[in-house]
């Protein structure tokens, strides 16, 4: 579903261009789970931003659900990470002065769902992740881990067809990280493409495919076709 | 997304920011306030100036004597001294079509006095038909009597503040008061009516014309007051003072004709022109409000980075997120606007309580104006800082914490 061809990437550094990403062939299927890996620096954001649709490559060709998104508009492009894609961030990007139930509820209003599903479909999903007694507190007054999994709820509101985590556990300690990486694997159980960008290597190996990243380049891919 | 959301959206993010939301209000609400406050003041001039005019009397031509000349050239070497008006004048008046009623008048100051009270007043010497023209209304007794003019019964009508003053609470009619060196009795009261043009009617004492021109020993009138027959008889009528005065004084214009129309036309003219300034000026508070919203939207864009990232992130579109913006710029200066009319009401409520005489009114155009004005500044400077965030790159707005 998700298939990059020769993509590149060029950040202007000052008066240096530099090399994000060179030539990246990358093609992910539905349901998998994919590790991206690889020191500061490699492109590991880059790919992502790209695969979310932030970003547009420089050169080559990224399609996703056979569709060509080098040909996209901002607003097609809007809509379809609306409705493909869920982003889970480090730094979890709650808005503070929405409460939890609000945050979750965000992607629903940018896409016009009508304010009854709104309700009953936030309450599932936070209820789902055993943040019920949470609904009415903010980002403030909710632990790190709880801040994550609102997010993860907020990304799979929409049933989106891939998952992208951003060092989903970087701010977490050890024991809510763990949790959140379980949630995160749930859901790719259930069917939905998961790619991960992390440092750790414990994490990764969780991970059923590993891709290596070195200097914008594809170093290893355990799951190469 | 649907406009309610919208609107819960950016009030919440309003309200997220109390005291920048405050002062933006604040800031809308006194640019409203002054526009609607000025407007009330120089609407209420307008309204003041027309009606002293309208209790001078409704078509009312003022016959003057001397001719005001606007030619310009030297002076007449020969001194010309203008003829005064008669009493035989102003009844030479009567007989035309165009004019309802002609009121001479005599204007002098004497002594009043009843028992051992004394007073200085004006003397007013006319005729009944000063009652019609001058929207006279009685508090009691009767005003002059018709009858002929050029004989002076000695009967007088005062006005109320003389009448406190002189009587206190006793009933002056039928009383004998002495006007100079001749005695008067006393046939009426004058209602209060406050003042017209100046002359206080409450502290005159109204006396025939003919009587009056013998106290003050004179056979000249200070001006005649004619009404014409209607608002479209008032040129004929002017034409016709003119003439006949002409005739009598031996071809000579010696005599000037304001008409009330003209005069008051011209006082509206200036304070309207006044009124849309002084507004002018006031906008100008407006549209620094407007800048300031413009100033606080751009920090508020820059403060929420990381905001519109994530809504961008999770698929809002460049429109969406402009909406955003300017409903916030809207909300601003509708509830500035809305506490501007507050703040103005409340200080025309201030001024008439100041100033009791003064019409002060709030004209509605004005108020629709201030309002409207603060809504479209409010968007048009809420355009730029939304579209700013709109522009912004979603993977730079996102780094930021």
């Amino acid at each position: 579903m998700i298939h990059l061809a020769g993509i590149e990437r060029t950040f202007l550094v000052g008066d240096e261009a530099v090399n994000a990403l060179s030539n990246v062939n990358f093609t992910v299927r539905q349901g998998e789970y994919v590790a991206i890996m690889g020191p500061s620096g490699s492109g590991k954001s880059t790919l992502l931003n790209i695969i979310g649709l932030l970003d547009r490559p420089d050169k080559g060709i990224y399609t996703l659900e056979n569709l060509d998104t080098t040909e996209l508009t901002d607003d097609q492009r809007a809509s379809m990470r609306r409705n493909k894609i869920g982003f889970v961030f480090q730094f979890f990007h709650l808005v503070p002065r929405l409460t939890a139930a609000e945050n979750v509820e965000l992607p629903m209003i940018l896409a016009d769902v009508d304010s009854a599903t709104r309700k009953s479909r936030v309450q599932e999903a936070l209820s789902s992740l055993s943040l019920t007694d949470r609904t009415k507190h903010r980002p403030d007054q909710l632990s790190g881990g709880q801040r994550q999994r609102v997010a993860i709820a907020r990304a799979t509101i929409m049933q989106p067809d891939v998952i992208l985590a951003d060092e989903p556990t970087g701010n977490l300690d050890r024991t809510s990280g763990i949790e959140v990486i379980r949630i995160l694997e749930d859901l790719n159980h259930k069917g939905m493409t998961l790619i991960m960008v992390t440092h750790d290597p414990d994490l990764s190996q969780r991970a059923a495919r590993r891709v290596q990243l070195a200097d914008g380049n594809i170093a290893t891919d355990t799951g190469g076709f | 997304m649907k406009t309610g959301d919208v609107i819960k959206f950016s009030a919440g993010a309003l309200s997220g920011y109390p005291t920048r939301t405050f002062l933006m209000i604040l800031a809308m609400a006194i640019g409203v306030a002054s526009v609607i406050l000025l407007t009330a003041l120089g609407e209420g001039a307008r309204r003041y100036v027309t009606n002293e005019f309208t209790s001078l009397g409704t078509y009312l031509l003022i016959v003057l004597p001397g001719r005001s000349e606007t030619t310009g050239g030297p002076p007449p070497l020969l001194g010309q001294t203008p003829r005064d008006l008669t009493l035989e004048d102003a009844l030479s008046l009567t007989r035309h079509s165009a004019i309802r009623r002609v009121a001479p008048i005599t204007v002098g100051s004497a002594p009043v006095s009843w028992k051992h009270r004394d007073r200085e007043v004006t003397v007013l010497g006319s005729t009944e038909a000063l009652f019609e023209i001058r929207h006279l209304s009685m508090a009691q007794g009767k005003f002059i009597p018709a009858g002929d003019p050029t004989r002076g019964p000695a009967v007088c009508v005062i006005g109320y503040k003389l009448k406190r003053e002189l009587f206190g609470n006793q009933s002056p009619l039928g009383q004998w008061v002495r006007i100079g060196e001749r005695r008067f009795r006393v046939i009426g009261e004058l209602a209060k009516k406050g003042q017209s043009l100046g002359l206080d009617m409450g502290d005159v004492v109204v006396v025939p014309v003919a009587s009056a021109q013998t106290l003050f020993n004179t056979s000249s009138l200070f001006r005649i007051l004619v009404q014409a027959n209607g608002r479209d008889a008032v040129p004929r009528a002017k034409e016709t003072i003119l003439t006949a005065i002409r005739e009598r004084h031996e071809g000579e214009d010696d005599v000037t004709v304001i008409t009330q129309d003209a005069l008051l036309s011209t006082f509206d003219r200036i304070l309207r022109t006044m009124t849309l300034s002084v507004a002018g000026i006031a906008a100008i508070s407006l549209s620094v409000a407007g800048i300031l919203i413009m100033n606080v939207m751009l920090i508020a864009v820059s403060q929420r980075t990381s905001e519109v990232g994530l809504l961008k992130a999770i698929g809002a579109q460049n429109i969406q997120i402009i909406r955003l913006f300017l409903a916030e710029s809207a909300i601003l200066s509708l509830i500035g606007a809305g506490f501007g009319v507050i703040l103005a009401f409340l200080g025309t409520w201030g001024l008439v309580r100041i100033f009791p005489r003064f019409p002060f009114t709030v004209p509605i155009w004005a108020l629709c104006a201030a309002v409207f004005v603060a809504l479209v500044t409010g968007l048009v400077f809420g355009v730029m800082p939304a579209r700013r965030a709109a522009k912004l790159d979603p993977v730079q707005a996102l780094s930021r914490r």
